[in-house]
């Protein structure tokens, strides 16, 4: 469970200070699909650093899971990504001379789980993301964006996190491949009760969520249950 | 992170970039070759030193003659050129000396020496019986010069096997034959087993006569040019060498001591300040070598900071997925420092075979000691780390959101 409570982020640069998030509250229950839309300079970025652990707040306070993580120290904050956070970028991140297996595994050499552990959790993963099995080997500078979305998402599902943090997922994407990785995310929400938050500037693909944040100028300007819910047919792949 | 992960880790990202490992790599084996290498160099010329020394005889004090000063003259006739030395001061040696083994006094002056139809110049020494037991010399073929000769002037001789080579022809038999000295006849009568060595004071280029017989026939004078002793053992060596000091400055009435116009000299001092040269020699090639090892380090610190920047977002990552930064330091550290250690082993099987190059076509002795073996690998582990400190710290330190934005 995501609490925020009077988030605000200033940005300062010598003694110009620029105001990023002027003051968000919500409140995201587990098992939500939600998605934070808003225009490039509307502060979601900040915000979902601030989701991720990968920043603090200037002020208020972000409860993940009932633990205040906004005063945190650096090493603090790793913790709590490692434990409770999964990642899917725009851009996928991945290892490119890396196996598929050593790409989802990855987070979990930093929980000091066993080799063997490691490769079994990998492998639940990337049967929940749907990437076929004979790509499981193949080093994931030879797979299509798609897959390697899927490689991505198969990562952030090793931890076994409280939340999964997407940041514009289907980017860097066509259409039709995007509707794929949104199709996945749907299917680990609704069978598998994962939350799920996600980052982006088109509201065709925040239409895949049940509920819709509006963030503009660091302020929510609306936050509503998503009336036209798309939903992909997972036969698309 | 475990360890086994870590060294996972450092091996895949090695691996990733196998040119740019082994170039890098290079610097280091380069490196760490030419230390052991050079410094193998400097130390077998050190131990070829110190054996040659050791071989003229052991435990050994050589009297040589001093500068020559009247008394009341301020004019010195130079070193060596003192005549105040004579067989009776090395009979009294042996007398009253206490801890000496044995004494050998000698004359010894080139000459040109012919034999049948052949002629060459050669170091003719007048000794004694006692000489082979003092300097080390063994006999070959006949026998050495015997108390007997000595007492009898008798015109007898012992040669070098390169002064037989010389006159003789390579190994011919010469035990019997006749050879001319100064236009004296002397007899062959035996052989000295060859020392190896070369060059200036080759022990097996010189003739061996009676001392008596050199003093009469040869130099027409009663001084002799070297005394040797040997002492009984290395711990009485310093004390011989003070009473021989005081023997000879009383027998040749010389108060004062830096008016002796003889020299003691001890084979230790001559070690050490041989020594002293060679270790000087070797420092100074180490040096050389340690430049070229300085030039890898800095190789190194250049591809870890390229990594680094091109590394960034895999760094951007690890920290998103719950790396702290210690676990960045570590990993970007461990790899720098398993190039280097890599290189470490590498440049000791080059340093290796460069040694045993040198050996083989330049004749040259070379020795690989343990601790310069031991010392590649701690400063080629050492550089790893001080290299390779300053762009893990820089990988650590960065910032996972700028990380993860860097294009």
């Amino acid at each position: 469970m995501i609490e925020c409570l009077d988030i605000v982020k200033i940005y300062k640069n010598g003694d110009v200070e620029t105001p990023v998030l002027k003051n968000v509250s919500f409140k995201i229950n587990d098992g939500e699909f939600v998605a934070i839309m808003g225009p490039s300079g509307s502060g979601k970025s900040t915000l979902m650093h601030i989701l991720g652990a990968l920043d603090t707040p200037t002020s208020g306070v972000y409860k993940l899971d009932d633990q205040d993580v906004s005063k945190l120290s650096d090493d603090q904050l790793a913790n709590i990504r490692k434990n409770k956070i999964g990642f899917v970028f725009q851009s996928f991140n991945l290892l490119s001379r890396a196996t598929v297996i050593r790409n989802v595994s990855l987070p979990l050499i930093y929980s000091e789980v066993p080799k063997e552990e490691r490769i079994k959790k990998a492998k639940q993963s990337l049967v929940l993301a749907g990437l076929p099995e004979n790509r499981w080997e193949h080093l994931s500078n030879q797979l299509s964006g798609g897959q390697m979305q899927r490689v991505a998402i198969a990562r952030a599902l090793v931890n076994d996190p409280s939340i999964i943090l997407a940041d514009e997922p289907t980017g860097n994407l066509d259409t039709k491949t995007g509707e794929v990785v949104l199709a996945t995310f749907q299917e680990l929400n609704n069978k598998n009760h994962h939350t799920i938050v996600l980052i982006t500037h088109e509201l065709y693909v925040a239409q895949h969520a049940d509920r819709i944040i509006h963030i503009q100028d660091g302020l929510i300007i609306k936050d509503e249950k998503n009336q036209n819910k798309r939903i992909v047919n997972n036969d698309l792949n | 992170m475990k360890i086994s992960d870590i060294f996972e880790e450092t091996y895949f990202s090695l691996m990733s970039n196998k040119v740019r490992t082994g170039l890098t790599m290079l610097g280091i084996v380069i490196g760490i070759g030419s230390v052991i290498g050079m410094v193998s160099i400097g130390q077998g010329a050190q131990g070829n030193i110190e054996s040659r020394i050791q071989s003229i005889g052991s435990n050994l004090i050589l009297i040589m003659p001093g500068a020559q000063r009247g008394v009341g003259m301020e004019v010195s006739s130079g070193r060596g050129s003192a005549q105040t030395l004579t067989l009776d001061d090395a009979s009294a040696i042996a007398s009253s000396v206490s801890g000496v083994e044995a004494v050998a006094p000698e004359i010894s002056r080139r000459y040109q020496v012919t034999a049948a139809g052949t002629n060459t110049n050669v170091s003719v020494v007048g000794t004694v019986s006692s000489y082979p037991q003092v300097r080390n010399v063994a006999i070959d073929q006949g026998s050495f010069i015997t108390d007997q000769s000595v007492q009898d002037f008798s015109k007898v001789a012992v040669l070098g096997p390169s002064a037989r080579d010389d006159l003789f022809g390579t190994g011919a038999q010469a035990i019997g034959q006749m050879i001319k000295i100064n236009k004296v006849d002397f007899k062959v009568v035996g052989i000295t087993q060859a020392k190896g060595g070369n060059g200036f004071g080759s022990q097996d280029d010189m003739i061996f006569v009676p001392l008596t017989s050199a003093q009469r026939y040869l130099e027409g004078d009663t001084y002799v040019t070297t005394i040797s002793v040997q002492a009984q053992s290395q711990n009485v060596m310093s004390d011989v060498q003070q009473q021989i000091t005081s023997l000879l400055l009383e027998r040749h009435h010389i108060s004062d001591p830096t008016l002796a116009d003889f020299n003691v000299l001890n084979q230790s001092d001559i070690v050490a300040a041989a020594s002293s040269v060679t270790s000087t020699f070797t420092i100074l090639l180490g040096a050389i070598a340690g430049i070229s090892l300085l030039v890898g380090g800095i190789g190194i610190m250049n591809m870890m900071l390229t990594t680094v920047t091109e590394r960034t977002r895999e760094i951007g990552l690890r920290k998103a997925v719950g790396a702290k930064s210690k676990d960045i330091n570590v990993q970007f550290l461990t790899e720098s420092v398993a190039l280097t250690f890599m290189g470490g082993v590498f440049g000791f099987i080059l340093g290796w075979v460069l040694a045993f190059l040198v050996t083989q076509f330049a004749g040259i002795t070379t020795q690989i000691s343990l601790s310069s073996v031991i010392l590649a690998f701690v400063v080629s582990a050492g550089i790893g780390i001080v290299f390779g400190y300053y762009p893990a710290k820089r990988a650590a330190s960065l910032n996972p959101i700028e990380a993860l934005r860097y294009e």
